[in-house]
């Protein structure tokens, strides 16, 4: 084993180490454990978003759709058609990843702002849909009336409502398994295929690579990726609201993505923990939190735009 | 009903003018220096609160003026400061940066004037309506039009007729070669920037007078004003202001049927414009494909 | 070229480290404070304190604050002093205001929660801590099945609901101005409820509503609602939009000169909202859910208007300073009673409790109601004033104060069914 391999496996025997044993080290630096899941959860939808933003050079703005799609199918599968948690899981994934393929069909041939505009546009028309439609979804009060069901095992029975640290290890679980496709993905020829069109498309093109279909395959990845991220969260708070399809939170995640570093794998996971960390610590020791946020956001966007990994990998290198 | 129609319409061109100010100076900032300007909505906000600190100094018509110069000089700041770095980058990280930006305007307004909202009074003489029939189309909207009216044909003719609209044209078309023909490229920038701030500042003013003042009453406007600028077509800033009074008239005419959905509406006609015609209305292909 | 990258390198290598030390000796400090001093009992505010609720939040914090340093000035709760820890929920978030109610319930074990001034942040909240059996009070969310269909053993709530609001005005309203109505509603659950109890009431007086205009929230311009409003030609113009949609359409409601052809009213009004419009949009027959100036005489009012004074520099208290204040003053009310701040004792002595005059600083019984854990507190109702009456700080005249039970639908009609556990 090269000592560069030698290297990664202790990183990521560090990081995953860290996230084994959250529970019990969180708390003694004020932490406490659904903030380890909210991070987890964020962090794989930071991820996704970054499936395409940093790894196929592609920036949508409007990815909570799915992820707020996702949430919902999830709550609404709980309320109205079977009391399971992976069911949700499953039916939320389905929506939002289909919602996405279809309407990634009609998005793929533009490109920047106007990308990030459409996705935008359709992201605040599913908010509408959600608003409105409230007697299914609740309206602005959000879709409540269900939580998350025990997992039952016929020997074991675990329960997820009640005990914080258990669903932590499912979302933990979770999360591991999305990753572990994700890595899989990004390492096979496709993945390969998709940084050459994020390097440079034009010379892909030349190549003959076909773009668009690469691109709308990226997208419907990326938006079943963000639609299990939408299931969890619904687990996570046992509610679905509005709020969760916003272009803010798309916003949210975009700059989780930046702050940790786009082009590295593990980038968007660290910039979720600075940013939910960092907002949850903020909020409550001042109420100008949101000046420190956006202060940070500038100081990123300025002087880190390759993100905290990015800049680690360049002091490697240098 | 069609006495309805019409009102509304009429109305649309109200409210839609208002967006097209609010379209046009993001539109002047994005077509110049590639910079999808995030805290417009912050600038309208902090020009409102300018012109209401001023108004007890130098009464409306004082603050009408001078509100919007002040705002245009912040603008500029932030410009030298901040953005001048991002310029040739990834139009993500402006995006980025403003938006950081409008949290820091957003808390800062809240932080120096207070979270309530502030009252603002229009000069009595604007207020009466026009009549009892269109009791809508008051004084001070019509002030309002006028205001825009002739601050955007300013504009056109200061972009048709000056050196320095020729310029920021030509820039918009190709600034390499405007730089290669010995044209201050960075000072250019800056004016552009302030003159798109100072759109946003006065819109700000107006619509203190129009709405209550507080800190969030941008975020609502900064979203249509995308919209405006997508519909009528990104680069061409008559598609702009057409695209402005379009969805104000689209979101009044779809309020007399549709009430819940006079927002929704607007979003909906972006997707579409999206999808069949790309580069919207007057807009030139391949910009920013 | 390279000189330059490590001399950026090493500023940004200095900021880091310098950040990352201070952000860890923040983090760990408030391990460091629970060692020492008394064990208090730990307050938990989860309110918004930015975004558009951040005024009316602010002024609930205000109110608490002032009621926590009153008690403490006594010795506290069962001579125990008393924490009270704020964390800002945001105005729409429900994820983030969940998170706060975990992270005071979990890491920093209060006893008590409070909040929020959005409905929708409030019942998610009241799902949490109904979750963990944490004594919850509700200090500014409306809607109706908090203390309704949804209501629980550990919540109460301490300003009115949708149906009370309708039901405090509808009376006056039809019996002054006539029998059209035309309604401007915010498009979402609150205004649907609100309209819907408004309409059940008008139906029952007898009156029509000639139509109900639904307007999308966040909406600035309510010129083409208004237009049809008109058209419609009815008696009265009820307004039920809230907060800054309330300041913007009654501006424009003054513009436009509505008011001097239809008469203009509301359900609920709020200080914060009346303090943003200009005088001219101070017009119709409103009611407020606590209004300063009333008759002279009212135990303890004119002091906590002046401490109130002194803590939001010189402004005097609003309903939402007083459901701060008077939240906290229950909960020690309650826990004195029942000599334990143990959840279910608390919320057996906090139900059917009667608040003392200088808590509740009005006329009429104030009181929580068993069935539904909804205080039953007064309706101000009155008109707003463009020219003040003398005191060019009134803005509103109170024209009678409504008793809560008086306009408060039956528990049963609530439908509320409350679970006690053992």
């Amino acid at each position: 084993m090269t000592p560069e391999q030698g290297k990664r496996l202790a990183v990521l025997a560090a990081v995953w180490g860290a996230l084994i044993l959250a529970p019990y080290w969180m708390p003694l630096f004020g932490g406490y454990t659904a903030l380890g899941s909210r991070v987890l959860v964020l962090g794989l939808g930071a991820m996704s978003v970054n499936f395409l933003l940093g790894f196929t050079g592609v920036l949508s703005f409007g990815h909570a759709a799915w992820f707020g799609l996702g949430a919902y199918a999830c709550g609404l599968a709980l309320k109205f058609v079977a009391p399971s948690t992976p069911f949700g899981l499953l039916a939320g994934t389905l929506a939002g990843g289909t919602a996405g393929t279809l309407l990634g069909a009609l998005l793929v041939r533009r490109r920047g702002i106007y990308f990030a505009m459409v996705t935008i546009a359709f992201g605040q028309v599913f908010y509408y849909i959600a608003f409105q439609w409230s007697s299914l979804t609740g309206g602005d009060d959000g879709l409540r009336g269900f939580t998350r069901q025990p997992l039952d095992f016929r020997l074991i029975r675990i329960d997820l409502l009640h005990n914080d640290v258990y669903f932590y290890y499912f979302v933990l679980i979770s999360f591991a398994a999305a990753v572990a496709i994700m890595a899989v993905i990004l390492h096979s020829p496709f993945g390969r295929t998709m940084i050459a069109i994020r390097e440079n498309e034009r010379r892909a093109r030349f190549l003959g690579i076909p773009i668009e279909l690469h691109i709308w395959i990226a997208f419907t990845l990326s938006c079943f990726f963000m639609a299990f991220a939408g299931a969890l969260y619904a687990l996570l708070n046992n509610f679905a609201d509005p709020r969760m399809l916003h272009y803010s939170l798309s916003g949210d995640f975009v700059i989780m993505a930046v702050m940790g570093g786009m082009r590295a794998f593990w980038g968007p996971l660290f910039g979720a923990v600075v940013f939910v960390v960092l907002q949850d610590y903020l909020s409550s020791v001042t109420v100008n939190w949101m000046s420190f946020i956006g202060i940070l956001i500038v100081l990123i966007v300025l002087f880190f735009p390759r993100g905290v990994l990015g800049l680690l990998r360049q002091r490697r290198m240098a | 009903m069609l006495q309805l129609v019409f009102f509304n319409v009429t109305n649309g061109l109200i409210i839609g003018a208002f967006y097209a100010l609010m379209a046009i100076g993001l539109s002047l900032i994005l077509n110049l220096s590639g910079v999808i300007n995030f805290a417009h909505g912050g600038f309208l906000v902090i020009g409102g609160y300018l012109a209401y600190t001023l108004t007890p100094y130098l009464g409306f018509w004082g603050a009408l003026i001078i509100a919007p110069i002040l705002t245009a000089l912040i603008g500029v700041v932030v410009e030298r400061l901040l953005i001048r770095r991002l310029y040739g980058r990834d139009p993500l990280y402006s995006l980025l940066l403003t938006f950081g930006l409008a949290f820091i305007i957003e808390d800062g307004t809240r932080q120096i004037w207070g979270a309530n909202g502030l009252p603002v009074s229009v000069p009595p003489a604007l207020t009466s309506p026009l009549s009892y029939e269109f009791f809508f189309i008051t004084g001070y909207r019509m002030f309002m039009v006028a205001t825009v009216a002739i601050v955007v044909g300013l504009l056109f003719v200061l972009l048709r007729y000056t050196r320095i609209g020729v310029r920021i044209r030509a820039g918009t078309l190709d600034l390499e070669t405007v730089a290669a023909l010995g044209v201050n490229v960075r000072a250019l920038r800056s004016l552009n920037f302030a003159v798109g701030i100072f759109l946003a500042g006065l819109a700000g003013v107006l619509a203190g007078g129009q709405l209550g003042l507080e800190p969030t009453m941008g975020d609502g406007l900064l979203m249509p004003s995308f919209i405006a600028i997508i519909v009528g077509g990104v680069g061409s800033l008559t598609g702009t202001l057409l695209g402005g009074l379009l969805i104000g008239v689209a979101s009044g005419l779809t309020a007399v049927f549709f009430p819940s959905a006079s927002e929704a509406v607007i979003y909906v006609m972006m997707a579409m414009v999206l999808l069949i015609r790309p580069r919207g209305l007057l807009g030139e292909e391949g910009m920013f494909t | 070229m390279s000189k330059d990258l490590l001399s950026r390198l090493v500023q940004r290598r200095t900021m880091l480290k310098a950040g990352l030390t201070i952000g860890a000796l923040q983090l760990a400090s408030p391990f460091i404070v629970k060692a020492l001093g008394d064990e208090p009992i730990k307050i938990g505010l989860d309110n918004p304190l930015t975004g558009t609720y951040a005024a009316p939040g602010k002024n609930e914090l205000i109110g608490c604050q002032l009621a926590v340093d009153q008690l403490n000035a006594k010795n506290g709760i069962l001579d125990r002093p008393i924490e009270l820890l704020s964390e800002d929920s945001t105005s729409g978030d429900a994820g983030a205001a969940v998170q706060k109610a975990r992270k005071l319930i979990e890491r920093d074990n209060v006893n008590f929660l409070v909040g929020n001034v959005n409905s929708a942040l409030a019942q998610a909240m009241a799902q949490v801590s109904n979750e963990k059996g944490v004594l919850h009070v509700d200090p500014g969310g409306h809607t109706d099945p908090i203390t309704g269909s949804d209501c629980k053993w550990n919540v109460f709530r301490v300003c009115n609901t949708t149906h009370m609001e309708a039901n405090a005005v509808s009376d006056l309203l039809f019996k002054t101005y006539g029998k059209k109505w035309h309604f401007i509603t915010p498009d979402y659950a609150f205004g649907h409820t609100l309209f819907e109890n408004c309409e059940a009431d008008l139906k029952k007086l007898g009156g029509t509503v000639t139509g109900n205009e639904l307007t999308p929230l966040g909406i600035t311009d309510f010129s083409a609602y208004l237009i049809k409003a008109r058209a419609a030609n009815p008696d009265v113009l009820v307004v039920l939009v809230q907060g800054n949609d309330m300041v913007n359409c009654l501006k424009q409601i003054a513009q436009f000169g509505i008011e001097k052809q239809i008469h203009d009213a509301g359900t609920q009004q709020e200080l914060e909202a009346v303090e943003a419009m200009p005088s001219e949009a101070r017009v119709g027959v409103w009611m407020f859910e606590w209004y300063w100036k009333q008759a002279a005489g009212t135990p303890g009012l004119d002091q906590f208007i002046a401490e109130i004074r002194k803590r939001s520099d010189g402004k005097v208290p609003t309903a939402r300073t007083w459901f701060g204040y008077v939240t906290i003053h229950a909960y020690a009310l309650a826990c004195e009673k029942a000599k334990s701040i143990e959840a279910k004792a608390a919320a057996k002595t906090l139900a059917d409790m009667e608040l003392p005059p200088e808590i509740k600083l009005q006329p009429n019984k104030v009181y929580f109601r068993g069935g539904d854990h909804q205080l039953m507190l007064s309706a101000f109702i009155g008109e707003l004033l463009q020219k003040g009456d003398g005191d060019p700080e009134n803005l509103f005249k109170v024209n009678s104060i409504v008793a809560g039970d008086s306009i408060a639908p039956s528990v049963a009609e609530t439908g509320c069914k409350m679970n006690i556990p053992a």
